[in-house]
């Protein structure tokens, strides 16, 4: 549809219009209307979090349906965070569409484990219980044959040299923390993440 | 940050540098423009004029690579002026002390440099010490060996020309910025600096950073409200994953990764605790011993401390394993397996046709992520033969920030707690599931069929991570901060004795213990989390802005989250008061002396005033003006990006650090015609690092949909390039297509008198998604790094631009 100025502020009047009238229904209700209401304490769950992209550190506050798929149904701005007082830069205030996807659209995310056999061309779906229980054996294996209780030298080292990682600053403090006395209890030290890059 | 976000807004002068803050870091400019509404005065110093730069006071131009050129010069500004704020410089860095004997520099090189290694003997570089083991001190600062004096000399070659010469900013503006900064050496001034990437990523990253320190020491900026250094750090946790030591060097708490050189426990907290005979520098590392007892136990809390040392891994001594080393040996064939957990390196790792190649030779890969990315998919990539490469990948999806409930520290250490909303979308997990379910799976391989050397693996405290329901993130929250391993009797202030029962929390690090009776997972952040009832004990989730006059005034905010360590917001906080207490800035204390105890903040260190030293983590408890402990020298010099534009420079013979981190078969364009223009990377306030949680997003996308290069009208008509055209970006080790915009937002600048052209690119994109949105800059960024840290030199480094020829 071409629409000239003049057809587009009208059409904008008679959308105020119809939702001034919203209450008297007559009007086309829009789509948002419902989201609104449903940020009501008896449709929706509200908890605060803070972002994950930079480290400023702002706050945010989900709501999520209590019924229905139970998804995220709004992330806005925190206004009680001293920090950012509501305010959101324009990644944050898109963490909804990074939870949620484009309503009405497959979600992007991952949501299986893929498995890539080697010199494979394609992925395949996976359950977790195969893949953690492969990846465990490939573990095992490969920390055992590399595993290296005296350098050189003649020096102790107790490391496994055939292992190595890097992440994750995307992860919680807890998680790091587990992260790290795993990986250091298997004999890693090529251990790295974002902070180094 | 040595301060955090809120106290911006206390700052009388803000210098951005190596940082573009207002699009980065955007919510931080709600505290930026407090403080200029109040008077502040903003600088921006940046090669590309940017939104910070719009919204500054004074913007300045600079090359690339150039800043110790443009700091050290401020040094000299303020030496040569006798701008430095005395009573500050006497007390509480250490500018008074003599350097020993051993210490030189003459024409680019200190004293102690090993042509064979390309390493110095920091032995060298010592303190002349008094017969007790203190530093001798020298308080006229007359002394041609002190630190003042050598500071002095040092700096005197760092003329207005010479900055000039070779940062390429206008000498007015270059003045302008040091006469606003020194500005702040009253006592009751304070200027903060804001610094990024910009700084970090270079052969003198660390030295960079070290310039500013200086400058902020001899001003009396440090510990102060609206002063500090402050790190923008630019992931949501990687302030806490950097505590948490996922890096090769450290272990939680910022002590060091045992080596070789420590086969025993004693031997390694002999190391740990520096020793001073100073009786008024509290040297605090000496209870590093308790801290890593601590630690050892929550790794093992079932093994007596030297079992568990013993079966922690150890470098060689002097081993290297940081990221760039770590792919390099990934490229020869040293891995059979590889966790990208949360990351995806084939995008963000410096020079990615190598890091891209080194995860062929890889006999499996596991990577977890939110979306498929560059790392996983890698080996459909441009360029690869999925039917000739070995490699076996798991791609394992995990949950958003949203769907699960812990922990995070922001730029400013603030451990903030959250909370679930949805549940994990499809198959995903959270990543602590994820991890302990693995470790179950490799334990109980172990349990069934042995293996080589099982016991650190059967050993490890998962009981304390999690229980039947998988993993736990209040248990090990619990554990990081530390409890009682039995009941321990602790005799109290006033002379009783107090019993604190086995499984409780500790209260405080200054209780943990070098005996096995108590366990920390973590140090710095022992006093998070103080009681088992999480409504009590753990204190990030707390929401209360409740606070006194004194503290509102400053916004410290301390019921709010809580902060690592022990709630304190100002690091060094002890140096804003002068010796009897009194606030050096009477209108906006963060400390006071009321005769009886301190007031506002929590103070560093304790003790009545005037009795410490106010650097409490420095051996001899002053600031380090002088720095021994670096590798690449006491005084930061100036040396150019091992890729650069030009043959020499005024500050010696030596071009390039000679300590920097580099490899074998990586090409440096040192003044080569092939590639003449320098190239710097950088972000969009729309996408984030590797792109890979923005990218996806419509609302995201439609604002910076694809690669760009933004480059000046003047280069742009030398090489007949539109605004809008496609162009190439070339060097030896990559090509790259780009959208040209052509903006005065990048001038040429004039080095050495010649023109120098500088081009700038975001590393946002990946093949992967979405089509024709370009590549990973990257693919033309150097794996050389910084001689201390590791970082590569992603920020300068040399290439060629081209208009692509039409299709």
């Amino acid at each position: 549809m071409k629409l000239s100025r003049r057809g587009f502020l009208k059409l904008s009047a008679a959308a105020a219009l119809s939702t001034a009238f919203g209450g008297i229904g007559f009007a086309l209700k829009p789509a948002a209307l419902d989201r609104i209401a449903m940020l009501k304490p008896d449709w929706s769950k509200q908890t605060t979090t803070a972002c994950c992209y930079c480290a400023v550190g702002c706050g945010l506050i989900v709501n999520t349906a209590l019924s229905g798929a139970k998804r995220a149904i709004n992330i806005e701005g925190d206004p009680d965070h001293p920090i950012n007082e509501g305010a959101l830069c324009a990644k944050g205030a898109s963490i909804y569409q990074l939870a949620e996807g484009t309503p009405g659209q497959p979600n992007p995310r991952l949501q299986k484990v893929m498995y890539r056999k080697p010199y494979g061309t394609k992925w395949e779906a996976k359950s977790w219980d195969w893949a953690l229980e492969r990846i465990a054996k490939n573990i095992k294996r490969d920390r055992d044959a590399t595993f290296v209780t005296k350098n050189a030298k003649g020096q102790t080292v107790n490391r496994c040299d055939g292992l190595a990682s890097v992440g994750s600053a995307a992860m919680d403090n807890e998680e790091c923390w587990a992260y790290q006395a795993f990986l250091r209890s298997l004999g890693l030290v090529y251990i790295e993440h974002q902070a180094r890059i | 940050m040595t301060n955090h976000w809120i106290d911006l807004k206390n700052s009388d002068c803000i210098l951005i540098m190596g940082s573009n803050a207002a699009e980065n870091h955007p919510i931080s400019f709600k505290w930026v423009t407090k403080a200029q509404e109040k008077g502040a005065k903003v600088i921006h110093v940046d090669p590309r004029f940017t939104r910070t730069s719009a919204k500054s006071d004074i913007y300045a131009p600079l090359r690339s690579g150039s800043d110790i050129a443009f700091l050290g010069g401020l040094i000299n500004y303020i030496l040569s002026n006798d701008l430095a704020f005395k009573e500050y410089v006497l007390n509480a860095t250490n500018a008074s002390f003599i350097v020993g004997s051993d210490f030189d520099f003459k024409d680019g090189m200190f004293s102690g440099f090993d042509e064979a290694t390309h390493k110095y003997d920091k032995s060298k570089w010592k303190f002349a010490l008094d017969e007790k083991g203190v530093p001798q001190r020298d308080m006229t600062l007359q002394n041609p060996r002190c630190v003042y004096q050598l500071l002095k000399k040092h700096y005197s070659r760092y003329s207005v020309k010479n900055a000039v010469d070779m940062t390429g900013t206008p000498e007015d503006k270059l003045l302008e910025v040091y006469k606003t900064y020194a500005a702040t050496n009253k006592p009751d001034r304070a200027g903060t600096v804001m610094y990024a990437m910009g700084w970090t990523q270079h052969t003198v990253g660390v030295q960079n950073i070290r310039s500013m320190s200086i400058v902020q020491m001899l001003l009396g900026n440090m510990g102060v409200a609206g002063g500090g250094v402050n790190a923008l750090r630019g992931e949501s946790n990687v302030q806490g994953s950097t505590d948490q030591a996922l890096l090769f060097h450290i272990i939680p708490g910022y002590m060091p990764t045992p080596t070789t050189a420590q086969p025993a426990i004693a031997d390694y907290l002999k190391l740990v605790a520096p020793v001073s005979n100073d009786p008024k520098s509290m040297n605090w590392k000496k209870h590093y011993p308790k801290y890593a007892v601590s630690l050892i136990k929550s790794f093992y809390k079932n093994a007596e401390p030297a079992v568990g040392y013993d079966w922690m891994p150890k470098l060689d001594a002097g081993q290297n394993a940081s990221w760039l080393v770590l792919f390099d040996e990934m490229l020869k064939g040293k891995f059979k397996g590889f966790f990208a957990w949360g990351m995806n390196p084939a995008v963000s790792g410096a020079n990615s046709n190598k890091t891209r190649e080194g995860l062929t030779k890889l006999d499996w890969l596991v990577n977890v992520n939110i979306f498929d990315n560059e790392t996983g998919s890698f080996w459909q990539g441009p360029g690869m033969d999925p039917k000739k490469i070995k490699t076996e990948v798991f791609m394992l999806p995990c949950s958003v920030s949203v769907e699960k409930e812990g922990s995070i520290t922001n730029s400013g250490r603030w451990m903030q707690w959250r909370q679930q909303g949805p549940k994990p979308l499809g198959d995903s997990r959270p990543d602590g599931e994820i991890m302990f379910e693995l470790a179950q799976k490799v334990r109980e391989l172990y349990k069934k069929e042995g293996g080589v050397f099982p016991e650190p693996v059967l050993g490890l405290n998962w009981e304390d991570m999690g229980g039947e329901h998988g993993f736990d993130v209040h248990k090990t929250a619990k554990l990081i901060n530390g409890y009682y391993l039995k009941d321990v009797e602790v005799k109290q202030p006033d002379g009783s004795m107090k019993v604190f029962k086995a499984g409780t929390q500790v209260a405080a690090f200054p209780a943990l213990r070098d005996d096995g009776s108590t366990c920390s997972g973590n140090w710095i952040y022992c006093g998070s989390y103080v009681d088992s009832d999480p409504a009590k004990g753990n204190r990030s989730a707390k929401r209360s802005k409740e606070q006194t006059p004194a503290q509102a005034a400053v916004g410290l905010f301390p019921n709010w989250s809580w902060s690592w360590p022990v709630n304190r917001r100002v690091i060094y906080n002890r140096a804003s008061v002068d010796a009897t207490g009194k606030p050096y800035a009477p209108q906006k204390p963060i400390l006071a002396w009321n005769g009886k105890g301190w007031d506002i903040d929590v103070v560093d260190g304790g003790g009545n005033p005037g009795t410490v030293h106010p650097f409490i983590m420095q051996q001899h408890g002053m600031a380090a003006l002088y720095g021994p402990g670096l590798n690449d020298g006491p005084f930061p010099e100036y040396y150019e990006p091992l890729d650069c534009p030009v043959s020499e420079h005024p500050y010696s013979k030596v071009l390039h650090n000679p300590t920097a981190l580099t490899f074998k078969g990586e090409k440096r364009a040192v003044c080569d015609p092939r590639f003449p223009f320098v190239c710097t990377t950088y972000r969009v306030t729309e996408h984030w690092q590797t792109g890979l949680m923005t990218r996806y997003q419509p609302w995201l996308l439609e604002a910076e949909p694809q690669m760009f290069c933004e480059m000046s009208e003047e280069l742009a008509q030398l090489r007949g390039i539109k605004n809008g055209e496609k162009v190439w970006l070339e060097n030896e080790r990559g090509k790259l297509w780009a959208i040209a915009i052509v903006t005065k937002r990048f001038k040429p600048f004039i080095v050495q008198g010649n023109i120098v052209h500088e081009v700038g690119i975001p590393w946002h994109f990946g093949w992967r998604f979405p089509k024709d949105g370009g590549d990973s800059a990257n693919l033309l960024s150097p794996s050389v790094g910084d001689p201390n840290t590791g970082i590569p030199e992603t920020k300068a480094f040399m290439v060629n631009v081209s208009k692509a020829k039409k299709a």
